[in-house]
């Protein structure tokens, strides 16, 4: 239940590239979310919809993508999407698998009115 | 009037991954090695502090930083431990973050081994958020069942060790040590598995042995 806290950062971002590009409006905002990142997007969508009152991004669309976990085998070299909760290389089966995408909590775009 | 769209590309987390690099690199510095506590609220983490107190105080010295979301309960028992105890309160938040963290290190004493941190009881939000610690414990007690490290992954996935706790209730439950363990080693392979019951202390040497081994490597910079 951090999800506002999290938009509570999302504004600080559009605020300051607001300031930057002079912009009078916040018509947009794109979040790529990992799977993984431990965040409920139902919860951000809400929690965006409190924080935007009487803001620059009062009628801002939020677009939220999820991006899935990708591993990276060091055994083997493989890199795949999994789908399920099992961290293992899809090719070979090795458990020593790094993260490489699935944890991101990222502002990736953001559309202004200037 | 002009639309335009810019990317960023900014990482939500960034100020807090900032404020836990600087409290890493500080607390390194000082030799002072930081463990950081998660579980859900009720699982044994202030027990556990009290046992690993009574089992360090006579080689070593540490310090426990408190986070609830109200009372300076847990703090006081700590204290009365005779360890040094810092209470933060977050009236609400669902987590400590490294900010918090920072504010409370320049009243921790230099001469110190250990530096616990109890995060708030919440096996969710805690995950997410880096504090500067050395080793992340995730706490799992008998009671809680053993079926919780898949439910709940980020914090497993977050991980260096897994301590199951109140083993003394193991015989009147159906928790199962060994699912509890595989299960949580199926999310992350590596992860050093204790079983502890605090009350009788049981398993506590082998916990204190090991932390006392990771503040040794820390020391010689082999961390």
């Amino acid at each position: 239940m951090h999800e506002l806290s999290l938009i509570a950062s999302v504004f600080d971002v559009l605020e300051e590239k607001a300031k930057e590009h002079g912009a009078v409006r916040v018509t947009g905002v794109v979040l790529k979310v990992g799977v993984m990142a431990g965040v409920v997007p139902d919860l951000l969508e809400s929690a965006f919809e409190t924080y935007r009152k009487g803001t620059l991004a009062e009628g801002a669309r939020l677009t939220i993508v999820l991006v899935p976990v990708k591993l990276r085998c060091p055994d083997c070299g493989g890199e795949a999407v999994r789908e399920d909760a099992d961290f293992s290389c899809a090719a070979c089966g090795s458990r020593r698998v790094e993260i490489v995408e699935g944890r991101e909590l990222v502002v990736e775009r953001i559309e202004m009115e200037t | 009037m002009t639309t335009k769209t810019i990317t960023v590309v900014r990482d939500l987390l960034a100020t807090n991954k900032q404020a836990a690099a600087a409290i890493r690199q500080e607390l390194r510095a000082r030799g002072i090695l930081c463990v950081n506590l998660l579980s859900s609220p009720g699982s044994g983490k202030t027990t556990l502090l009290e046992s690993l107190a009574d089992r360090l105080r006579d080689r070593f010295r540490m310090a426990v930083i408190e986070g609830d979301i109200e009372t300076e309960r847990d703090a006081e028992r700590i204290r009365r431990k005779g360890v040094p105890a810092w209470q933060i309160t977050t009236g609400g938040a669902c987590h400590l973050e490294a900010r918090m963290i920072g504010k409370v290190l320049g009243d921790v004493p230099e001469a110190i081994d250990f530096l616990f941190i109890e995060n708030v009881g919440n096996l969710v939000c805690p995950a997410s958020y880096d504090l500067g610690e050395d080793l992340r414990f995730v706490l799992l007690s008998s009671p809680e069942g053993d079926d919780k490290p898949a439910k709940y992954p980020q914090a497993f996935l977050s991980a260096d060790g897994l301590i199951l706790t109140k083993s003394d209730l193991l015989p009147y439950l159906p928790f199962d040590p060994a699912r509890a363990a595989a299960e949580a080693l199926a999310i992350k392979p590596g992860l050093k598995v204790f079983t502890v019951s605090a009350l009788r202390g049981e398993g506590i040497d082998a916990l204190a042995g090991y932390l006392v081994e990771a503040l040794e490597r820390l020391r010689s910079g082999r961390a």
